[in-house]
Formats: C-alpha cells, sequence, structure tokens
C-alpha cells in the first residue's frame, strides 16, 4: 500500500484502456504512453496493462505504507527514494515508511508508477482505467487525491530486491526537435491542397499548451487547407487521427480521443509513434514523415515481438537473482 | 451502393457509404453489417457513424486487406432490415439556463420561440450513431427548419442533460463536455450511467420523442 503526499488533478490511475467500449461512446482511453506502462509492468512481473499510476504533473511524492515492491518508467525524472537517487526504467523494493519523489522531467512529460500486482481498483466496463470525461474508472473516476492510499493487487512473482534492476534501455524519448512520426494518409488526405499535403510533410509543427489526454492541438507556419469545401457526416475517430478544424492548425487525437468526429482527417499518427508525441513537451516540435500499410503493421509487429522478449528476459533475470 | 474504405491507422478500416444527405436505409444496413463484423475473431470494434462504419482490428494477428474483404462481404450481405425499436420519451423544459440558445436558434430558423419549440418537440427521432462521449447519440429526424450551423466557437462546458441541436441532428448531453451544438432546453434523463446493467439509455435505431413540460 502507498498513501499519496502531493499531487495534482491529472495523475490518474491508468492501464491500455477500454477498446471494447468503444461502441458505447466511451474513449479508449488507458496511458498516454503505453510502452512505458507496458515497461513499469514487466519489470514487477505484472500484466502488461495492470493498473498503474500515470503521472503528468510533478513533483508526485507518495509513501510507502509497507514494504511494496515498485517499478518508474516513461518520462526521465532524476527521482529518489529517502534522497537515493533511483535510475530510469528501474525496480525496486522500498521498506515501510520510505518516500518516493518524483520531481520534473528532464525529458519527456509521461512517468509511470508501478507497483508489483497492479493498483488494485475495481474494474468497470473491462478496464481499471481512469475516464475523467465519463468520469469513472480508477478512483471514484478521478485522480487518486494526496492522502489517498492505493492498494496494491496480489502477486506470486518475486520482488526486486531493495536495489533492483532496471532496463538499459528504456523506451526511447524525444530528443531536441528531432522527432519523427510516422503517419498513414487518413479518409481527406487527397481533399488537402498540394501545397498543404507538402507543407504537412515537411514543416516542423510545434506542439502548443492546449495538449492533454484528449488532444495535441499543433501549430505550424502555413494552415492547412482543404481544396474545396467540405461537409462530412460524423464518422468514428481513433487515438492518433490528425484532425483539421477550419483554422487550419491540426489536431491529434490522443488516448481519450472522443470516439467521433466531423472534422477532415489528413493522417493518422501510427499507434507505435504517438507516445513520442505525446512525450513531446509544450514548445517541442514533430514532422510527420509517411509510411504504407505493410510498413506499419510490421512495426506494430516488431514491437510486440520485443516486448514479448523482454518479458522472457526480465523472467530469466529474476530467477537468476534468486538462485 | 459502393462502400469506400480508408485507413484509420493500421488497425482501423473507416468504410464511407455517405453520398449527399443522410440515407436511413443505408443506416440500417450500416448496423447489420457492423453486428455481422464484430463477430470475426480478429474485430475489436465496429462503430456505426452517420452513414459510415468504423472497424478497428487487431493488427498482430490480421491486416486491413482481410478486414477489408470481411466488411465488404458483410455489407453485401446486409439487407435493410427492419431493427428492433423501442420507443423513449425523453422530457424537455425549453429554454432556461441549459436552453440559452434557443432565441437564436429561433432567430436562424425564422420562427418564434413558440414554434420552435413545437417544431422540436413534434419531431420523430431516430438513433443513427452512439459517439463522441459515452452514451452520447446522434439523432436523425430534425426538422429541416432547425437545422442551423454549429457555433462559431464551441463552448468549453455544455452541462449534462443539455437538450441540444447541431450538424443537422438532435441530441442530448450525457456528461459535461465541451459542444459547439446548440442548447434548445434541458431534461432529467440520464443518458449514460456506468452502474446500469445497460449503461447507455439508447439504443441503435430506438425512437425518440421530446416532450415539453413546464
Amino acid at each position: 500500500m502507498i498513501e499519496i503526499l502531493s499531487t495534482s488533478a491529472l495523475n490518474t490511475i491508468q492501464d491500455f484502456g477500454r477498446p471494447h467500449a468503444l461502441h458505447m461512446g466511451v474513449s479508449r482511453g488507458g496511458a498516454m504512453d503505453r510502452l512505458a506502462i507496458a515497461h513499469a509492468n514487466i519489470l514487477l512481473g505484472n500484466a502488461r496493462d495492470a493498473a498503474a499510476l500515470e503521472i503528468a504533473f510533478f513533483p508526485f511524492r507518495a509513501r510507502f505504507v509497507e514494504r511494496t515492491a515498485f517499478s518508474l518508467t516513461g518520462a526521465s525524472c532524476a527521482a529518489q527514494l529517502d534522497g537515493r537517487p533511483i535510475p530510469s526504467n528501474w525496480a525496486m523494493t522500498a521498506e515501510a515508511g520510505q518516500v518516493l519523489v518524483v520531481p520534473a522531467p528532464t525529458c519527456g512529460a509521461w512517468a509511470y508508477f508501478g507497483i508489483r500486482g497492479g493498483l488494485d481498483v475495481p474494474v468497470v466496463l473491462g478496464a481499471r482505467g481512469t475516464d475523467l470525461k465519463g468520469g469513472f474508472g480508477g478512483v471514484d473516476g478521478r485522480a487518486p487525491e494526496k492522502g489517498r492510499r492505493l492498494k496494491a493487487g496480489c502477486s506470486s512473482v518475486p520482488p526486486p530486491g531493495n536495489g533492483g534492476f532496471g532496463l538499459v534501455r528504456g523506451a526511447v524519448l524525444p530528443e531536441d526537435d528531432h522527432t519523427v512520426l510516422r503517419v498513414l494518409p487518413a479518409a481527406e488526405h487527397e481533399a488537402f491542397t498540394s501545397a498543404s499535403r507538402t507543407a504537412f510533410g515537411e514543416l516542423a509543427w510545434q506542439v502548443t499548451p492546449r495538449a492533454n489526454r484528449t488532444g495535441f492541438r499543433m501549430d505550424g507556419r502555413d494552415a492547412l487547407r482543404l481544396s474545396r469545401p467540405l461537409t462530412l457526416m460524423s464518422h468514428g475517430i481513433v487515438p492518433g487521427t490528425v484532425q483539421v478544424p477550419p483554422d487550419g492548425m491540426p489536431i491529434i487525437q490522443m488516448a481519450d480521443a472522443n470516439t467521433c468526429g466531423g472534422y477532415p482527417k489528413i493522417a493518422t499518427v501510427i499507434e507505435s509513434d504517438l507516445r513520442l508525441l505525446a512525450q513531446t513537451a509544450i514548445g517541442g516540435s514533430v514532422r510527420f514523415v509517411p509510411v504504407d500499410e505493410a510498413g506499419a503493421i510490421a512495426v506494430l509487429r516488431e514491437e510486440a515481438r520485443a516486448l514479448d522478449c523482454l518479458e522472457a528476459d526480465v523472467e530469466r533475470l529474476r530467477g537468476g537473482l534468486l538462485d | 451502393m459502393k462502400m469506400r474504405f480508408h485507413l484509420a491507422g493500421a488497425t482501423a478500416l473507416l468504410c464511407d457509404i455517405a453520398h449527399g444527405g443522410f440515407d436511413d436505409a443505408a443506416q440500417r444496413r450500416i448496423w447489420v453489417t457492423a453486428r455481422a463484423v464484430e463477430r470475426h475473431q480478429h474485430v475489436i470494434s465496429a462503430i456505426p457513424g452517420v452513414n459510415n462504419l468504423l472497424v478497428g482490428f487487431d493488427g498482430l494477428h490480421t491486416g486491413p486487406g482481410a478486414i477489408r474483404d470481411v466488411i465488404a462481404e458483410a455489407w453485401e450481405a446486409a439487407t435493410d432490415v427492419a431493427v428492433p425499436t423501442r420507443e423513449v420519451r425523453i422530457q424537455v423544459a425549453y429554454g432556461g439556463a441549459l436552453g440559452e440558445d434557443l432565441a437564436d436558434v429561433a432567430a436562424q430558423a425564422g420562427l418564434s420561440v413558440r414554434e420552435t419549440i413545437a417544431v422540436h418537440a413534434a419531431g420523430i427521432y431516430r438513433v443513427a450513431a452512439i459517439g463522441a462521449m459515452p452514451g452520447f447519440v446522434y439523432l436523425t429526424g430534425l426538422d429541416g427548419r432547425l437545422c442551423v450551423p454549429r457555433r462559431d466557437t464551441p463552448r468549453v462546458h455544455v452541462p449534462r442533460g443539455a437538450v441540444i441541436l447541431g450538424g443537422g441532428h438532435a441530441g442530448v448531453m450525457p456528461c459535461d463536455a465541451p459542444s459547439g451544438w446548440h442548447m434548445v432546453g434541458a431534461t432529467e434523463s440520464i443518458l449514460f450511467d456506468v452502474h446500469r446493467d445497460e449503461p447507455c439509455l439508447l439504443r441503435m435505431g430506438d425512437v425518440v420523442r421530446f416532450d415539453p413540460v413546464a
């Protein structure tokens, strides 16, 4: 069990969300950085999609009420346990009374605090993650507040030692302004002027302060324009959809994407790269490069294979540490 | 009627049959197609939009090409069958704080406020699609005179229970959320409650009537 000492209304319990509740209008939801939360869980021997705390607002502080195995992944934060530094992408065991401090990241934006056994909150519509818009999941549909105690689920996996272990290379974080996001053309791609299609692919697009779990509003030198006005009927959209509202500045749907929308769509950021956009801080820039259907599927499968390997490696390592 | 397929990322296809205005028969065929497609082992979701369908699938075990064939086959086989429907009546207090656009809508429609209420309440609406927010329904059947453009600037906060119209559709806010639609009244009906056996009040195809209350 842990007790939260300082937090914000943006730090919510997340998992992989609710892909099977979309037909009710419920957002897929889940972690903004799905690879980082998977790493947090794999390090502890949890199911990849176990519930963890997503930290978006810093500093975050928590006290361990009892001996607890935990992990920290995602944004690089120079976290400390009772004042002693914890490496990034690390799993270890804290003793009762120890205090974890996660300061503002030096790189990235979203950090994940995993607990062995996963955070034990009720499953609602198939998941434990928080749906802020719907007001359900997590702790009563909102971020757990200061003073709240969070329980861990059961686990038969041996905990890491007090020193712990970690990943040599965690999930890549955006550095400088060279983040490249692979995109597939979306339904209205051809309806944009050729100048706009070129600008979309060539310009640097900046993350504006209007960026949250639902969508990131981007800013670029040139507004994107349709060849002629277009009225679309409401249609399903997915996280990664790049919508272009009438002002010509793209909005990219994120984890809490609305399930339906009506703006023209120029492209879709592939699932594996959406986490890179999420981890780009406000003011940071990204570029879009095209990928084809086969290439996008190959990336997805390679990522799944890499996670399978990591899971097997961590399991072997854990066995080795116990021998 | 030919279906147009567009990738929506590597693991979803947007299937569009829209051709001009809203087609009621095509919408019923989309519901039937959605139900058939979602039984496929690698399909994760089949979400009817308004004269379109978004199908999400497991990209680790199948690809867009195979799923495109599954959808096309289901679409060809789908007939315009009668979908079982219920009639749901929703009581509306027109005007007031949650209906602050009523006079504006009336002015744009060239009607008096009383006529606007009468026209809205006389409508026989159908749930065409569910989405955008938990339990939100896109209702077709809005009288042409009330098909006014969306607000230029969307409101950041439209409260739950607001009865709204926009984009040629009627709707009711299931939760507090931003919206660019016009607010014309308030209802106490709860469109979405995660603790109900069936969280959504309305199902696809349901007939909805609005009853004015004081």
